[in-house]
């Protein structure tokens, strides 16, 4: 059996990594917090309402983890611009044929298994880049029919941006009923994301799991080579044309 | 900028008030109370005063379309009996079909007159949605469709107040399917300033106030971004409940016949709709201020609110999901879909040992081997 030489690939910058594990708290903490808001459980304590606060903190919590996850949110999108290749918005929405070309193959191999294949990505996939795309939507329907239910009960500046969106869905109604179901996606992506992570890590074994830790994943020396032939082919053909 | 007509010869209200026997201090009275209910300052008082005192009336035209006169009902007791005098019993009502003493072809011709005589200077109240379905064969006034009526009277009208929520939203009778179409002011007339006055019925002195507002200032109150009156519509119900603080503290009606709902704790999980209802129903509450439902132990149902008949059930916290069945609501899909993802991802993570066994098995061995050496 070859080994394979594997070489240090640094493929998390630490602003997104720290947006990474800020962005999980936030998303916990607002799902669970959420979950009780919608349906508060009976803990009964008898005695006079001014003892008691138990739901108001429920709902502060969640309004601290709002500010934390809108800000955050808005922190990425800026390092979608700054960050280095893996960070960059490109990988996020498709600007080229290639990119639906790569996520056909991602899709064949990793959804549908083909037999004893794995597909090498060293940053997002195609596939995963898209969906955190729809993430990204999602985030910002939670963000308007988040802040827009909250900008009745707050003073602050940033709830106020948000004071028409009530109106834009017909009212609190909608709005309320929309932010709850947009909640469920939220979940249903937590369950499949941390499902594909052990999945990489066990299928490919490239550190998919402790990149979002140290940053680092470890690629075979193979793929270096085999990038550099494809790059020199290409300089070969260009100097052929010329 | 709403001005008075200067040429037509008409009383001014307080003239009318003083030929029905009221006195200075009655008039003083209800335009200090008006001046509260519209949030204004001391000496909005005089502003109101002067108003009335100068102004000639405004005349009104105040149709009836698909609809149960809740709102006309709710206004003629609003809690100041000037107030009603003002507007509908002798004042500025031209045409209202409620409460004219005229009737057929007399009536139609009263309404004609105001609207000749009046042109682009009249107010037009509309109580009521407008079925658009059938030809507008489901409400025909006089020979005519609601429809054409609203038209034909918008046409020359300065503004338009839509009261209630069958004007505003169209109510219970555009609730799923609508079979009748009923349509809401605003989504017919275009090119008019239009006041949505919701609730069913609003609050009576809501809609005085908004009269009032119109009557002092010569303008349109300030509205809020579903066009709502911000004195009136700028606050939940939840803001201003008097049972806040047990919500706060996390202490609910669990049902309506527990000890909790005699205690007057929270009644959020039986389906209180105050925290998603714009109105001022804990503030000025109903009957002369003497009760509103929630203080009556029943949730807001949140009838100031579009769709708030389809935005069901009354007494549940969640809202139900439309598609699954009456009963089911986000959460029960949610739960669902979660269950659905659970098996799927149980399936594939089966699939991925079977079909992609050699692979891992070589990776295995690899590092097998890396760890004999070192």
């Amino acid at each position: 059996m070859a080994t394979h030489a594997l070489r240090r690939v640094f493929v998390w910058e630490l602003p997104v990594r720290i947006y990474h594990w800020l962005n999980a708290l936030a998303i916990l903490a607002l799902v669970a917090t959420g979950l009780i808001i919608g349906n508060p459980p009976a803990i009964q304590t008898g005695g006079e309402a001014y003892d008691n606060f138990w739901f108001g903190w429920v709902r502060y919590i969640h309004f601290i983890a709002a500010y934390l996850f809108f800000f955050n949110f808005i922190f990425r999108i800026y390092w979608g611009f700054v960050g280095n290749k893996y960070a960059d918005w490109k990988n996020f929405i498709p600007t080229s044929k290639a990119f639906f070309k790569e996520m056909w193959e991602v899709i064949r191999i990793d959804i549908f298994l083909a037999r004893n294949k794995e597909h090498m990505a060293v940053g997002h996939n195609p596939l995963a880049g898209f969906i955190y795309f729809m993430t990204f939507i999602a985030f910002m329907v939670q963000v308007f029919t988040g802040f827009g239910l909250y900008a009745a009960m707050s003073q602050s500046f940033i709830a106020g941006l948000f004071a028409w969106v009530p109106a834009f869905f017909g009212g609190d109604f909608g709005l309320r009923q929309w932010h709850h179901i947009a909640m469920w996606f939220f979940i249903l992506f937590a369950m499949v994301h941390v499902y594909l992570v052990f999945y990489h890590d066990y299928v490919e074994g490239r550190g998919e799991i402790s990149s979002m830790g140290g940053g680092w994943k470890f690629i075979e020396e193979e793929a270096f080579e085999h990038d550099e032939k494809l790059h020199q082919e290409k300089a070969a053909k260009k100097r052929v044309k010329s | 900028m709403i001005q008075a007509p200067p040429t037509k010869t008409r009383p001014t209200y307080y003239e009318e008030l003083q030929a029905r026997g009221h006195s200075r201090r009655d008039f003083m009275k209800v335009c200090t109370s008006l001046a509260a209910y519209m949030g204004l300052e001391a000496s909005g008082v005089a502003q109101i005063a002067k108003a009335m005192e100068t102004k000639p009336r405004l005349p009104v035209i105040w149709l009836h379309f698909q609809e149960c006169t809740c709102c006309s009902e709710s206004f003629i007791r609003s809690s100041h009996p000037i107030v009603s005098d003002i507007i509908l019993d002798q004042v500025s009502l031209d045409y209202t079909e409620t409460l004219m003493a005229a009737s057929g072809h007399a009536a139609e011709a009263a309404m004609h007159k105001t609207m000749e005589d009046y042109y682009g200077e009249y107010i037009l109240c509309v109580e009521g949605s407008v079925p658009t379905g059938a030809d507008g064969a489901y409400c025909c006034i006089g020979g005519k469709s609601a429809e054409q009526i609203l038209q034909e009277t918008a046409a020359g009208a300065k503004a338009i107040i839509a009261w209630g929520s069958c004007a505003c939203n169209g109510c219970v009778q555009a609730a799923k399917p609508n079979p009748t179409h009923a349509t809401p002011i605003h989504k017919l007339v275009s090119g008019k300033p239009i006041i949505k006055v919701p609730g069913c019925p609003p609050i009576g002195e809501v809609m005085a106030g908004v009269i009032v507002h119109v009557v002092t200032f010569g303008t349109l109150p300030e509205l809020d971004g579903a066009g709502r009156p911000k004195a009136f519509y700028s606050k939940r119900v939840h803001d201003s409940c008097y049972r806040r603080p047990y919500y706060d503290a996390g202490m609910f009606v669990e049902s309506f016949d527990d000890e909790n709902a005699k205690k007057g704790y929270c009644l959020y999980k039986v389906g209180c709709k105050g925290p998603s209802t714009y109105n001022s129903c804990g503030i000025i509450k109903w009957n002369n201020g003497v009760s509103y439902p929630i203080q009556s132990g029943h949730g807001c149902i949140g009838c100031s609110e579009a769709n708030f008949w389809d935005a069901g059930p009354f007494y549940r916290r969640m809202q139900s999901f439309p598609g699954f069945g009456i009963e089911s609501n986000a959460d029960e899909i949610g739960l669902m879909a979660a269950a659905a993802t659970g098996v799927g991802i149980a399936a594939h993570a089966i699939g991925t040992n079977l079909r992609k066994s050699k692979l891992i098995d070589a990776h295995i061995n690899e590092g097998k081997e890396s760890e004999q050496e070192l």
